[in-house]
């Protein structure tokens, strides 16, 4: 359909966020490659060497590593689920008839804006302190033991942040999907004696199939990442209880200063992150005609 | 919405929904409170919702012993800039790619895509030390250069969604009453695609606003945003809470403010047009 000049001109505009991304993409992939064959330590410079494969080994076979994998498993896992169940929930709620709803919605947004290190210091400090966190006090009243947070459930309580922060954006997508839903099916299949509940299983349920693959992808991409909020509450800890992969290769790279382990480690996320990829593209590929 | 509801299930759902909403945003609700307490209130038991000494000197204190407005003016460079460069970048190829699509132009945006499913820890050693060899670590040019790299698909995908809603008879129209093409741009297309333009701009400066993977590995002082100063108030000695309700009150509030005008173009964005 386009003239042969118009194609030229196109590629022309198209070159240069093409060859900008490829060289971030490739030029570090490709370093990180290079540099997890090697013995490379920060700290002893000039010492590098050929190591062929055994920084794989020791990542691998490292006990940090079977602990962060599943570290981060339950952690994308349970905030997907926490978010999906609460957020559809919400978005149901907020689709009735509610006075003052957009003051509600802005409400509910709000947690997506604030920058994780502050969502993390809050929590941590304001709400689950167990001497004088609001959590705390609110235990001593209903006559419950205070619990210590970061120190008898550490990962529980990573997972209640981050579950925070990605509520809102469940909600929201979820919520949007709902309002573009015909309201005149709803109401017909409530004509035809549809209860409440038949009508979510077989028209909303549905309907909501395509957003909540989209939530699904898009979290995964960002929980598989989470970093700032173990950085700045647990550091990984109490031992590796919530290191996930991203803490593991950013302790092993800018802590043990072990640039080989650390690009080992690094392609291993990229390799997982591909695997849960592959497999959420072609979920999602089903619901998703791009 | 048509659905008849009787005043009772109204004022029921009504009140749920408030109750919800109020509990999802009661930890922001708390930070801004407790940042207007003095250090003994904010950690008193029982904790004092309303009834309290309302200071402002935790707002003074922080400004005057960590300098905040340098890390607010990192922020707001590293954000806009990062943010202005990618729009820049994007612009031409979102529109080549929506107004004169080839064959490959969709194999090009989903190959955009999944250089954000690439875990940034995948690049951490080699971006880190490229920083370090070129003197870029701890600079605000560092931070801006690779947050615009990190941010850049997710401009071209929204700008490409938006620009590909602008109805293309209207480019033929004008083509017809014989304007240039420089014309066409100018006047036909540069005032409809304003308002994409607009919110990607927008919901991009949000999101470099707050990313805290790189800004909390490549900088440490001179060019640390909000985020890393933030994540300084996380060392053990230096617990206090309403000062780190006042600071960080300070770095949410703009971008929350920025973000609710933003809330139908998140969705749009950050769902890569697959929601609207």
């Amino acid at each position: 359909m386009a003239t042969q000049q118009t194609q030229t001109l196109g590629r022309i505009l198209v070159a240069p966020a093409v060859v900008v991304l490829f060289v971030w993409m490739i030029v570090p992939l490709a370093m990180t490659i290079y540099f997890s064959l090697l013995n490379y330590n920060l700290l002893n410079p000039g010492a590098e060497s050929f190591a062929g494969f055994d920084n794989y080994y020791y990542f691998l076979t490292d006990p940090a590593f079977l602990a962060s994998l599943g570290n981060t498993l339950v952690l994308v896992g349970s905030v997907l689920a926490i978010t999906l169940v609460l957020g559809t929930l919400v978005a149901l709620l907020l689709d009735q008839t509610v006075i003052g709803r957009s003051i509600v919605r802005l409400m509910v947004i709000a947690p997506f804006f604030v920058m994780p290190t502050v969502s993390a210091l809050v929590w941590k400090n304001l709400l689950m302190n167990p001497v004088s966190g609001l959590f705390a006090w609110l235990a001593t009243a209903v006559g419950l033991q205070p619990v210590d947070w970061f120190a008898q459930v550490p990962l529980l309580s990573i997972v209640l942040i981050v579950s925070w922060e990605w509520l809102p954006f469940a909600s929201l997508i979820l919520l949007t999907a709902l309002q573009s839903l015909d309201e005149e099916q709803r109401e017909a299949a409530e004509m035809d004696g549809a209860g409440a509940v038949s009508s979510f299983v077989y028209i909303t349920l549905p309907h909501l199939a395509r957003p909540i693959t989209v939530v699904l992808l898009i979290e995964t991409i960002f929980l598989l990442s989470v970093f700032a909020e173990i950085f700045v509450t647990t550091g990984g800890g109490p031992g590796l209880q919530t290191t996930n992969i991203a803490f593991l290769v950013y302790s092993q790279a800018l802590i043990q200063y072990d640039v080989g382990t650390a690009s080992a480690g690094g392609l291993v996320a990229v390799v997982i992150a591909n695997i849960l990829a592959f497999f959420l593209v072609r979920i999602v590929g089903r619901n998703l005609e791009a | 919405m048509a659905r008849r509801s009787s005043t009772a299930r109204t004022l029921v759902t009504t009140l749920a929904a408030w109750i919800v909403g109020g509990i999802i945003f009661f930890p922001i609700l708390w930070m801004v409170l407790t940042s207007f307490k003095t250090e003994l209130e904010a950690f008193a038991m029982p904790p004092s919702l309303l009834f309290f000494h309302w200071t402002t000197e935790n707002y003074a204190t922080v400004q005057s012993r960590s300098d905040y407005l340098l890390h607010a003016m990192n922020s707001i460079v590293i954000a806009g800039g990062s943010t202005l460069i990618a729009t820049a970048i994007a612009i031409p190829a979102a529109w080549s790619m929506a107004f004169a699509p080839t064959r490959r132009t969709r194999d090009v945006l989903l190959w955009m895509l999944s250089t954000k499913m690439m875990p940034p820890v995948g690049v951490l050693v080699p971006i880190y030390l490229i920083c370090r060899d070129t003197g870029l670590l701890d600079t605000r040019t560092g931070l801006v250069i690779v947050l615009c790299l990190g941010n850049l698909p997710i401009v071209v995908w929204m700008l490409f969604t938006y620009f590909k809603e602008i109805p293309r008879d209207i480019l033929e129209a004008a083509r017809m009453d014989g304007a240039t093409i420089g014309r066409e741009l100018v006047y036909v297309l540069l005032p409809m695609a304003v308002p994409g333009i607009a919110s990607t701009l927008l919901l991009n400066v949000i999101l470099a606003w707050n990313e805290a993977f790189w800004t909390l590995n490549l900088s440490t002082s001179e060019a640390a945003p909000l985020t890393v100063f933030i994540a300084s108030y996380s060392s053990p000695e230096g617990l206090f809470w309403a000062k780190l309700s006042a600071a960080s009150t300070l770095a949410v509030a703009p971008i929350l403010v920025l973000g609710w005008f933003s809330q139908r173009q998140l969705v749009r964005g950050l769902t890569f047009g697959a929601v609207k």
